[in-house]
């Protein structure tokens, strides 16, 4: 017996010119905000963007976005709707507000579904949000779509600074592209995290001060691309 | 008709085979199609139909139904999935992305949501048989 929803996978994202995961160790550095106001900063830039929530099991980016009433369209598969100049994809149109306690292979097996039905239209970049860790979600990423780079944040903590090292040494066993780290929420003026990162031959992107206004900001990205975090983030659109 | 997706991929996957079998007519695909995802069969095998390169041309599609049984990872228990026990919206997302059966499906000996899908998920390449 075969799975043949795999084969499908490639010819589904080949319109896609990058495909970018925002990844990190732990949870709780901002990731997910990160994905969100970096989808929207290239989209003002002009890009055609996608942004797909991987984070099965605790979703965030529609709740970043304020997303309500909008489902995919089913059409030869399913068609991402456009929020924000965004075509935006989340395992929450199907879960909805209630808990997806998934395994990993479910993890897995969801991930395969939604690569093999989406029908992405031509887009500059696509942009992950992934769950933390270096689990499921990370490994069969990178069996599925062997060209996706990865960004990696972290906070200004050693401790979350001790799971790049994990992530980053595994990505590059793996030979998968590291665009660089991204210290966020910093609240000190230590020069640790880029210290290291640089010892750790990796690029040091940027660090972004912690900004209070961004949690009035969800769900309203306008105010959200108008806090000091996006243009931070605006200028790691640069970058990339 | 995301079903018209699912058949891209079966196509694409027997065409590989059989290139890689060295088939020059294929004349049977068996596709299992498991009860979770509850795939709309006229539209999968018309899909099917659609799609397939000139040397399937004699193919016959058989599909295969196959009981969605799960097995619950707290008291063991297994049962068969029932898909008139869910309400409409809950069955259209599980048609979707099966996955959220565990959003929606509890055990009915001890209520918990952590189960095994033991078969009957999705769509199955079963087998494909052709002349060389």
């Amino acid at each position: 017996m075969v799975d043949p929803r795999v084969n499908i996978i490639e010819q589904r994202l080949k319109r896609i010119t990058r495909v970018i995961a925002v990844s990190s160790g732990k949870g709780g550095v901002g990731k997910s905000m990160v994905a969100t106001t970096l989808a929207l900063s290239l989209v003002k830039r002009g890009f055609k963007v996608g942004l797909f929530d991987l984070d099965f099991t605790s979703p965030s980016t529609h709740l970043i976005l304020g997303i309500e009433g909008v489902q995919p369209k089913e059409e030869k598969g399913l068609v991402p709707p456009l929020v924000y100049g965004l075509e935006y994809m989340s395992l929450v149109y199907y879960s909805g507000n209630q808990a997806a306690p998934l395994r990993g292979t479910d993890t897995s097996n969801a991930l395969i579904e939604l690569l093999a039905v989406t029908l992405w239209s031509e887009l500059d970049y696509l942009v992950i949000d992934m769950p933390p860790g270096i689990g499921d979600a990370v490994l069969d990423l990178i069996r599925l779509v062997p060209r996706v780079e990865f960004l990696i944040v972290t906070t200004s903590s050693l401790l979350a600074f001790e799971t790049v090292k994990k992530l980053s040494g595994l990505l590059r066993d793996l030979n998968v592209p590291i665009l660089g780290v991204l210290e966020n929420m910093k609240m000190t003026d230590t020069a640790d995290i880029k210290r290291q990162t640089e010892l750790l031959d990796l690029k040091f992107i940027m660090e972004i001060p912690y900004d209070p206004e961004i949690e009035a900001a969800i769900g309203y990205p306008e105010k959200l691309l108008a806090t000091s975090f996006a243009q931070k983030v605006n200028a790691v659109a640069q970058t990339v | 008709m995301h079903e018209w997706a699912l058949a891209e991929a079966v196509v694409k996957t027997a065409v590989q085979i059989a290139e890689k079998e060295g088939l020059k007519q294929v004349t049977e695909v068996t596709v299992k199609i498991g009860e979770l995802q509850d795939v709309e069969r006229p539209i999968f095998r018309f899909a099917l139909s659609q799609l397939i390169p000139s040397n399937f041309k004699l193919v016959k599609f058989r599909l295969l139904r196959s009981k969605a049984k799960l097995k619950c990872r707290v008291c063991s228990n297994v049962w068969v999935f029932k898909k008139t026990k869910l309400n409409k919206d809950a069955v259209e997302a599980i048609h979707f992305v099966p996955e959220v059966a565990h959003t929606y499906i509890k055990c009915p000996k001890c209520g918990s949501p952590d189960f095994e899908i033991l078969e009957g998920r999705g769509i199955w390449l079963e087998s494909i048989k052709g002349a060389k």
